[in-house]
């Protein structure tokens, strides 16, 4: 069900009717039963996966609670008893035993999404390894089934499990509500990773209607149809254009094609995280932002600390600073220090710890080498800036330009571009190609052939030009009031009147310019297929 | 009354007259992106003029475009004075069939339902253009419902019928100046469903039917053929089945068996006017106007003159002339017939063309 379906809307209707007619006490019971409705609606057979990961998790989050109970109590019992070397040893034992639990079950979930997802990768590369030296052997494909938003649920499932394990979060007791955690249906579809301390804060209720936060949300909703349906989906026959036709879009052409989809993937992933935030907040319940306005940073560093805010934070969390302290990493750095020195060594460590946190980056986002590319591409080039970190300090303690607007400006469009073209391989989703229109943008730019016939020629009429220069320029100066605070609160600070005006404009707006229904190539969210 | 409760009444005013005004825009914007079906393709204005046509009709007409331009209504009431209506439709499917029956027979009680059996051929849902053409212009009733939900192509949904502009908005950037002179109101499109032309384009080499694997109808067309006799069965309308005369698309013999064979079955009048061709006088270089598909005036008024004369001779259908309201309408539909003959001729003469366009 996508969200800009009628059935989603429908869908939401009567959830949100029901949800605030029964007793709250049952609300959250409820959603359980909408969000396990509305995956059913996509597949009966995905509520099986996505069972399994909730039932798991949850034995294995109350298990490793119980245990780690017992053993506490059984190490104060005995405590007084035991010499210094017996209790370490004791407490060594009794943590590997959770420990065990802990592995089994992250294995057990990490396990189904890398076969369900990466199987096929796999047995494709081995053929193509086994034809390099001459084999014939060949292993044949598997029809695997891969459930919707199954990257998305199995990360939050898992980062409760490492919070559990961790002691940050004490064990849901009912598996119910753990496992409404997990399928929560605003999220399922494209995130954000919500945490469990977090959302269970406000998952559960109960909650009373409140009109601030139906209003609110609503309204969040209804942009993020605008983004979707006006923006996103309009630009899309463009972006399409471009990238099925490499040969006659090149140069100038792979350039507009970078910048269309730059645009297409900001509005239909931040249009699909406003309608999950928003479902959410007419709900009551508070989901953590997953974007701050992140074509405004002004580097790479700060562009992940504002885009996808959830994934970044999770692979920081859960793989970079587990990583960076674990046993063998610490000794890698020791002897990297050792042999390579203490400015080098004492890189080496946290580049290794980098380097695999954005290849498990690249290979969430998609089981081919683009994605891998994609990936290590963002790798190398925050390596590279954090190593001209100190020549940048130079340039701008002799020349003062830190702070001016203009080298500001000049520092987002730089940030924007690097992003775009990294964005390439997601776009061309072939590595040789990417980096062939890349190089054509430098070697094959015509500007004179960026004439009206050729953007026509895109599939895109001069309307659809036109509203989307209106809908971006929209875009931007809501980006630009956003710095000061949240857009509806200022409205909703406006004269009734003026309130009444502006969202019944954003409705017509969506109703008359938003490329749906029959005639527009309906598109899926891109963040659902991960 | 205390100046907070006073606030809140105004709200509550000011908040139900802002959604009076945003659902009359809303109107307005889908009155203007609706397709009017006014220019070349007309096919999409006939369904509706029925409800504004008189009810005491013998003959109710339902099909495609082998019934609304191959047999003249005013021909029949003319040389007949049988009050006859098509409800007709581009590509009208067995079920729509079935649906506008259903409806008709809530407005009036013909002495017969002539069907078209031609879009038997079709089992399944065609295309979406097709459908609104039919369905946009129909009654919301219990009847259209049905026939939408029976119709759907994939990516049509009931919500866009209900609401147009859902399906139409995208026209908002192709508007024509028909968009806003026909924003309140339609000119007719035919002449108690038939739809003239008197031009002429003769039938040349007219392409043979390409053999069939299997040329048995569908589940869905049998089924609802079966509907519609039970349906003219219980309001004591004789249906009769047609098939109209043209030389293409092909009407195989298999096809005709079988329809045979079911009329003969239930003891229904079905008639092949393909093989009539020579005794209704059609000749194919001066009775049709796009090389055998459809019939012009000519072969649409020789049309009239047979079956017209079949119908009262066989099906009891009696002249009607003498019924001063009947007289008074189709006197209307008669003078508004010849202008409109009369004007295509006139523009056939100046322009070469019916719709009088500058070459």
């Amino acid at each position: 069900m996508l969200f800009t379906s009628y059935e989603f809307l429908l869908f939401l209707l009567i959830v949100f009717v029901i949800y605030y007619l029964i007793p709250s006490k049952w609300q959250w019971a409820f959603l359980l039963v909408a969000s396990y409705v509305f995956y059913a609606i996509a597949s009966p057979l995905y509520l099986i996966f996505i069972s399994v990961t909730g039932v798991t998790v949850y034995l294995a989050a109350v298990l490793m609670e119980d245990k780690s109970n017992k053993n506490a109590q059984y190490f104060k019992s005995v405590k007084a008893s035991l010499t210094r070397e017996e209790r370490k040893a004791l407490k060594s034992r009794q943590k590997r035993k959770v420990r065990n639990i802990f592995l089994a079950s992250l294995l057990l979930n990490l396990g189904i999404l890398a076969v369900l997802k990466y199987a096929n990768f796999t047995i494709v590369n081995i053929n193509a390894m086994l034809r390099t030296f001459g084999s014939n052997a060949r292993l044949g494909r598997v029809d695997l089934i891969l459930p919707m938003g199954i990257s998305f649920y199995t990360f939050q499932a898992v980062s409760y499990l490492i919070d559990v394990y961790n002691g940050r979060v004490k064990a849901q007791r009912n598996p119910f509500r753990l496992m409404l955690f997990v399928s929560f249906f605003p999220q399922l579809v494209q995130g954000p990773i919500s945490r469990y301390g977090d959302l269970s804060q406000t998952l559960y209720g109960p909650h009373k209607a409140d009109k601030k936060n139906i209003t609110f949300g609503l309204q969040r909703i209804l942009w993020g149809f605008f983004k979707k349906l006006v923006i996103a989906d309009r630009i899309l026959p463009g972006v399409k254009a471009i990238i099925a036709h490499p040969g006659k879009y090149d140069g100038e052409f792979a350039f507009i094609g970078m910048l269309f989809y730059a645009l297409e993937l900001y509005a239909d992933f931040t249009g699909g995280i406003d309608i999950t935030i928003g479902t959410a907040e007419v709900l009551g319940i508070r989901v953590q932002e997953n974007f701050i306005r992140p074509y405004f940073s002004k580097s790479i560093k700060e562009y992940w600390k504002r885009w996808h805010i959830s994934m970044g934070n999770w692979f920081t969390d859960y793989v970079f600073y587990p990583l960076s302290v674990s046993h063998a990493l610490q000794k890698l750095g020791r002897w990297s220090r050792k042999h390579l020195g203490n400015a080098v060594g004492k890189r080496v460590p946290v580049y290794l710890a980098s380097f695999l946190v954005w290849l498990a980056t690249g290979i969430w986002h998609g089981a081919a080498w683009n994605f891998v590319a994609w990936g290590l591409g963002n790798f190398v080039i925050i390596m590279i800036s954090q190593e001209l970190e100190p020549l940048y300090l130079k340039f701008h303690e002799s020349t003062h330009v830190e702070g001016k607007s203009w080298w500001k400006a000049i520092q987002i469009l730089r940030t924007f571009l690097i992003m775009s073209c990294l964005r390439m391989f997601d776009c061309y989703r072939d590595v040789p190609l990417t980096f062939k229109m890349f190089g054509s943008m430098f070697t094959d730019f015509h500007i004179t052939d960026l004439n009206a016939s050729n953007f026509l020629s895109l599939g895109l009429g001069g309307f659809d030009y036109l509203v989307l220069a209106i809908a971006v320029i929209l875009l931007f100066s809501v980006s630009m009031i956003q710095r000061s605070g949240s857009v509806r609160e200022k409205i909703a600070a406006r004269p009734y009147p003026v309130q009444c005006l502006i969202w019944a404009g954003l409705f017509l707006a969506v109703i008359l310019l938003g490329a749906y229904s029959v005639g527009y190539d309906a598109s899926q969210f891109i963040y659902n297929q991960f | 009354m205390n100046k907070k409760s006073k606030q809140k009444k105004g709200k509550v005013i000011f908040t139900a007259c802002f959604l009076i005004c945003l659902l009359l825009v809303l109107w307005c914007l889908q009155r203007l992106v609706e397709p009017k079906y006014m220019g070349s393709v007309v096919e999409g204005a006939m369904i509706p003029e029925y409800y504004s046509a008189e009810k005491n009709n013998e003959v109710v007409f339902i099909g495609d475009c082998e019934l609304y331009e191959n047999i003249s209504t005013v021909e029949l009431w003319k040389k007949y004075g049988i009050s006859s209506y098509t409800r007709g439709s581009a590509q009208q499917l067995i079920w729509q069939s079935y649906y506008l029956a259903e409806e008709t027979l809530k407005y009036e009680h013909p002495k017969a339902i002539v069907f078209n059996v031609l879009s038997m051929k079709y089992s399944k849902p065609q295309r979406e253009a097709y459908n609104r053409m039919t369905l946009d212009g129909m009654r919301w009733s219990p009847s259209k419902v049905k026939s939408i939900l029976a119709s759907e192509t994939d990516g049509e949904h009931l919500i866009e019928y209900v609401f147009p502009l859902l399906r139409y908005h995208s026209r908002i950037s192709s508007l024509t100046s028909d968009d806003f002179k026909y924003f309140s109101h339609r000119k007719k499109v035919t002449f108690n469903g038939y739809y003239m032309r008197v031009d002429t384009r003769a039938a040349k080499n007219v392409p043979k039917g390409i053999p069939l694997t299997d040329y048995s109808f569908g589940k869905s067309d049998w089924k609802y053929l079966d509907k519609l006799r039970t349906l003219c069965e219980k309001n004591g309308t004789e249906l009769i089945l047609v098939k109209a005369p043209t030389l293409y698309p092909a009407w195989y013999d298999e096809w005709d068996e079988q329809i045979q064979n079911y009329a003969d079955k239930y003891g229904l009048s079905y008639y092949n006017f393909l093989k009539d061709q020579d005794e209704i006088g059609l000749d194919y270089s001066t009775d049709t106007y796009d090389r055998g598909l459809h019939l012009n005036l000519s072969g649409a008024e020789k049309m009239a003159d047979y079956f017209g004369n079949i119908l009262q001779t066989d099906h009891g259908c009696v002249s009607q002339k003498g019924d001063k309201k009947l007289d008074r309408y189709w006197d209307k539909v008669t003078s508004r017939y010849e202008a409109e003959k009369e004007r295509q001729y006139r523009n056939l003469k100046k322009y070469g063309n019916i719709r009088g366009e500058k070459k």
